[in-house]
């Protein structure tokens, strides 16, 4: 049996356990050994997102509109595809400012502006105390509900039943007391509360693993799986039009639409998801796991949502149970008790999560950008002078977090009881939506100022007051209904839910449209009508350019005056209390390499920044601002100079990554001209080389032709055998003449490319018979013994047949002219391997030094020398013939020792190889 | 991932495909009768698109870190 006693001792014991996790949590931080820096942690506290509206309220959407519920979770999916762009940035900005909540994020933007961050503060306050009734309502009624087991009675129908009246504000005084535990026991100065993250992390677990539980315990236990209670819902005919619910049930594609834009500003702009998802992160790698598992979260806690509304559609039918409570009274209805208690906790966990990082992320922002910017102003109250101020500020923000759930428990008084979970929560996202533009336009806009956004705001938020927040409590009747049925006045054009005529929209859309319209409008027509302060122009510049200035110093260029080092130190006591204090000083001392404490630390334009910027982790930038004023003498810089520093600064940067460009190319080219210029030289003294050789070549016949020719000029009588000697030598040089300017311009078109090959399939056998043939008579008329070696066939080369027959000639007159001159012999060998064949011709002549071998190939290189025996060739046969194996693929080379002949070899692949390898 | 900005417009991208995907008039296509395994059409797409999404994200989000 769960008696009342039971229940709440329960829930006192779960919410120790919380306290007891955020404790141990806390403890580990300070020893060093945060249990938070894990992206996992990270994800799941951004399930903060998942409310009491999630774990009760989806299900009494779908339960009215089918699919209707879906946008809340969509849109944020869509929102975190652009984190990677957005949250990033905005991440990197408030790390750099120290941003301590939404409210700070936008005053610090605009100037540091404290009545901008006074005017975010009242709107996230009042906007969001829908939000709060919301789950102070929804835990209220389902322990009314739960204490009643077995029964069912419905919170509406429990007038019998006394002393419950009032759960609600019970609920509210007790998430308030643990709120103040959980987050206003100490100051820390970057408003992290490590213990709050941990302890929302474990209620996120705690609230999927509930309604996982539910869902599966209906979908599986009551029914046989998805499809059956699909198929029951299609066979009632008053539940057949939800399977296809867009048009119509769930008000069209329109508001499809808007709750998806709705809740895509909602997921980066409610103030507790502002809070875990910046404030709370520790590092910004954790995005890379969170933009998944996040979206990952929300679809698991989905997936039933709609199997319940049926099942609890069919099990009550005729309206008989509020569909918000089917994730409770379905359980209680199949008589499980456990179930139904574990529903309870994951409910609660739901609620209170969302309650205590909401209230601690506005009780901060009440703090910092209302109350402490009011009191310092205040020259009465000598703020100025106490010596230590983390006490009011503490006390400050607690009175902050019971006002906002007094608050929140009035709004559920007043307006609660005539909504529907969702659409109290809907309310709440329209006004935060407003801070859409003018955060949006802040970080990617330079254009925003302070005025625009202000009057955005304004705009904005006065017509969700007026569209939204009347009609709802006008609707609970604690103002004239006329007002909504006749407008103000009996204006029809003023009506609310029918701005200027606007009707037939659902009450959220309608809103929606009027109040952006009106923001957007406000804040960029006015930002571009007034020119901003040198202040808004830093700040715009800071924010937008986040990502080109680098360090946190990025601030320090804009200062300039005069202030000690002493004072700025007690300034920073006051608000931290004297350690934290002398750590942040130590700190900075020693990252410019002196000791603290010590005379020499300058009180220059980085100290200060950095004092300020330590000031406005505690309390605020705005506020932080008008402090550290008040103990420097600071001189204002004008807009011109503000102008003219972020000018010169995103200048140099941009020269210098020109400049930076520009002398890479310039190494490049450099690099590329240098070797271009050893290649010329190369090929000039080859060039030279060439001219040289081929002149000397050209000219020892032309001399022995002159010197012959001038004897049978000069000599008339020389005998007739005489002078056929003579015409003999002089032909034979005039031919040898030919030769070698033939094999010059051959071996030109070679070297140049211009050479024309044909190819054809080349059996070496009958070049090797051929050639032989026409060196017959050379071979006789020297008594020069051949042998051959021939296989019986051999595969086909593919070369060009005149060119394969010029390299045989070549070869084959070399070793003539080379072997011994009276015992001459030459043996030529044809063999086929695997895939190439190979061409051996070996002489016995004197042979070739080691030295030699390799330079026989190049240009004009003849054995012996040109002076000491007579040349024999034109030395550029050799040379030639290399070539042409190469162009064929093949490979030329000589193998001999001295005095024991020479075999020249070469191989070529046949055309089968060549053909595999191209 | 060769930089974050080509990262950056690889998420843009998916956001805005996510938007196609979650809107008129694709979502009209499946706002039929008929089902997928005994869940109505419109059900099983919006849930499946989803996942779909999802993974995409994650693929992007860990590639190249």
């Amino acid at each position: 049996m769960l008696h009342g006693t039971t229940i709440i001792l329960i829930s006192f014991a779960y919410l120790g356990l919380l306290f007891a996790i955020a404790y141990y949590a806390d403890l580990r931080a300070d020893a060093g050994r945060p249990v938070i820096a894990s992206p996992y942690i990270y994800s799941l506290s951004l399930a903060v997102y998942a409310t009491a509206w999630t774990f009760y309220g989806s299900v009494g959407r779908a339960a009215s509109d089918g699919i209707g519920f879906l946008p809340i979770y969509i849109g944020p999916t869509l929102m975190i595809a652009l984190w990677w762009v957005v949250l990033r940035k905005i991440l990197r900005i408030s790390k750099r400012n120290r941003i301590t909540s939404l409210a700070d994020f936008v005053a610090a933007r605009y100037g540091k502006s404290a009545l901008l961050g006074g005017l975010v503060t009242i709107i996230a306050v009042v906007g969001i105390l829908p939000y709060i009734s919301l789950q102070l309502k929804a835990v209220s009624s389902s322990f009314t509900i739960l204490v009643q087991y077995p029964e069912i009675i419905l919170p509406a129908q429990a007038g019998a039943v006394p002393m419950r009246e009032d759960t609600a504000l019970w609920v509210a005084l007790i998430l308030a007391a643990f709120t103040i535990a959980f987050g206003t026991r100490h100051l820390d100065a970057a408003e992290h509360h490590q213990g709050m993250v941990a302890a929302v992390a474990f209620e996120s677990l705690v609230k999927l693993l509930a309604f996982l539980a539910v869902g599966a315990f209906v979908t599986f236990g009551v029914y046989h799986g998805f499809g059956d209670v699909f198929a029951r819902a299609a066979a009632d005919p008053k539940l057949r039009g939800m399977l296809t619910p867009l048009e119509g049930v769930a008000g069209g594609y329109s508001n499809w639409v808007w709750l998806t834009i709705l809740s895509m500003m909602a997921i980066m702009f409610l103030p507790r998801q502002f809070q875990v998802a910046v404030i709370e992160n520790v590092d910004e790698k954790h995005l890379n796991k969170a933009i998944w598992l996040f979206p990952l979260y929300m679809l698991a806690i989905n997936v039933f949502v709609l199997p319940i509304a049926f099942g609890g559609l069919l099990r009550f039918p005729g309206g008989s149970v509020d569909a918000d409570t089917f994730v409770l009274t379905l359980p209680m209805a199949e008589k499980q008790e456990l179930l139904a208690l574990l529903v309870f906790i994951g409910g609660l966990s739901a609620a209170t999560g969302m309650v205590i990082v909401e209230t601690i992320a506005l009780s901060t922002m009440v703090c910092n950008d209302l109350v402490m910017p009011v009191l310092l102003r205040l020259r009465r109250l000598r703020l100025n002078e106490r010596p230590d101020l983390t006490g009011l500020l503490l006390g400050i923000r607690r009175g902050a977090i019971v006002l906002i759930l007094l608050l929140g428990y009035l709004y559920f008084k007043l307006a609660g009881e005539a909504y529907a979970l969702v659409s109290i929560g809907l309310i709440s996202f329209a006004a935060v939506a407003q801070f859409g533009p003018v955060i949006l336009g802040g970080i990617f806009w330079k254009g925003g100022t302070r005025a625009g956004a202000l009057c955005g705001l304004l705009a904005g938020f006065s017509v969700w007051l007026y569209t939204l927040f009347i009609p709802a409590l006008a609707r609970s009747e604690w103002l004239p209904i006329g007002l909504l049925e006749h407008g103000p006045f009996g204006i029809e054009l003023l009506k609310p839910l029918a701005l200027f005529g606007l009707a037939g929209l659902d009450q959220i859309n309608h809103a929606m449209i009027w109040s952006m319209i009106a923001n957007v409008g406000a804040y960029v027509g006015v930002s571009l009508a007034v020119s901003p302060s040198a202040a808004e122009h830093r700040q715009a510049s800071l924010f937008v350019d986040v990502f080109r200035l680098s360090g946190e110093a990025g601030g320090a260029r804009f200062w300039r005056g005069t202030a000690s080092a002493p004072e700025l130190y007690n300034l920073l006591a006051r608000f931290l209390g004297s350690a934290a204090a002398d750590g942040a000083f130590a700190e900075y001392a020693a990252s410019k390499g002196l000791p603290w404490p010590g005379e020499r630390l300058a009180a220059d334009a980085d100290l200060v920044h950095y004092v300020e910027v330590q000031l406005a982790g505690a309390i605020g930038a705005a506020s932080a601002r008008v402090m550290v004023g008040s103990v420097v003498k600071e001189e204002a810089l004008t807009i011109e100079e503000v102008r003219e520093i972020l000018d010169e600064a995103s200048q140099v940067v941009v020269y210098s990554h020109r400049l930076e460009q520009k002398s890479h190319e310039l190494e490049e080219a450099t690099q590329e001209l240098r070797e271009a210029n050893e290649r010329l030289k190369e090929l000039d003294r080859l060039k030279d080389e060439f001219v040289s050789t081929v002149t000397h070549e050209l000219r020892t016949p032309l001399t022995s032709i002159r010197a012959f020719t001038e004897i049978l000029l000069d000599d008339p009588d020389v005998e007739m055998g005489q002078r056929k000697k003579f015409l003999g030598i002089i032909t034979k040089e005039a031919e040898r003449l030919t030769r070698l300017i033939n094999q010059v311009l051959d071996l030109a078109k070679i070297e140049s490319g211009k050479a024309e090959w044909a190819e054809t399939a080349v059996d070496m056998k009958e070049v090797i018979t051929d050639t032989l043939a026409a060196m017959g008579q050379l071979f006789k008329g020297r008594k020069i013994k051949v042998e051959v070696r021939l296989p019986e066939s051999v595969s086909p080369v593919t070369a060009d047949l005149d060119r394969m027959i010029q390299v045989m000639l070549n070869l084959l007159s070399n070793a003539a002219k080379f072997c011994d001159a009276h015992d001459g012999r030459i043996e030529i060998a044809l063999s086929e391997r695997e895939n190439y064949l190979r061409v051996d011709v070996r002489d016995n002549g004197r042979g070739i030094s080691p030295k030699d071998q390799e330079d026989i190939f190049s240009k004009f290189h003849q054995l012996g020398g040109v002076l000491t025996d007579r040349p024999r060739g034109s030395g550029l046969g050799l040379h030639i013939s290399r070539q042409i194996v190469e162009r064929f693929g093949g490979k030329m080379w000589v193998e001999s020792d001295l005095g024991r002949g020479a075999c020249f070899s070469f191989v070529l692949p046949t055309a089968a190889a060549a053909e595999r390898v191209a | 991932m060769a930089n974050f900005e080509t990262k950056g417009q690889h998420f843009v991208a998916l956001c805005m495909l996510g938007m196609l995907l979650f809107n008129y008039p694709i979502l009209a296509l499946f706002n039929v009768p008929g089902t997928l395994l005994g869940v109505p059409a419109l059900y099983a797409y919006v849930f499946i698109a989803w996942a779909g999404m999802i993974a995409a994200m994650a693929y992007l989000a860990e590639s190249g870190t």
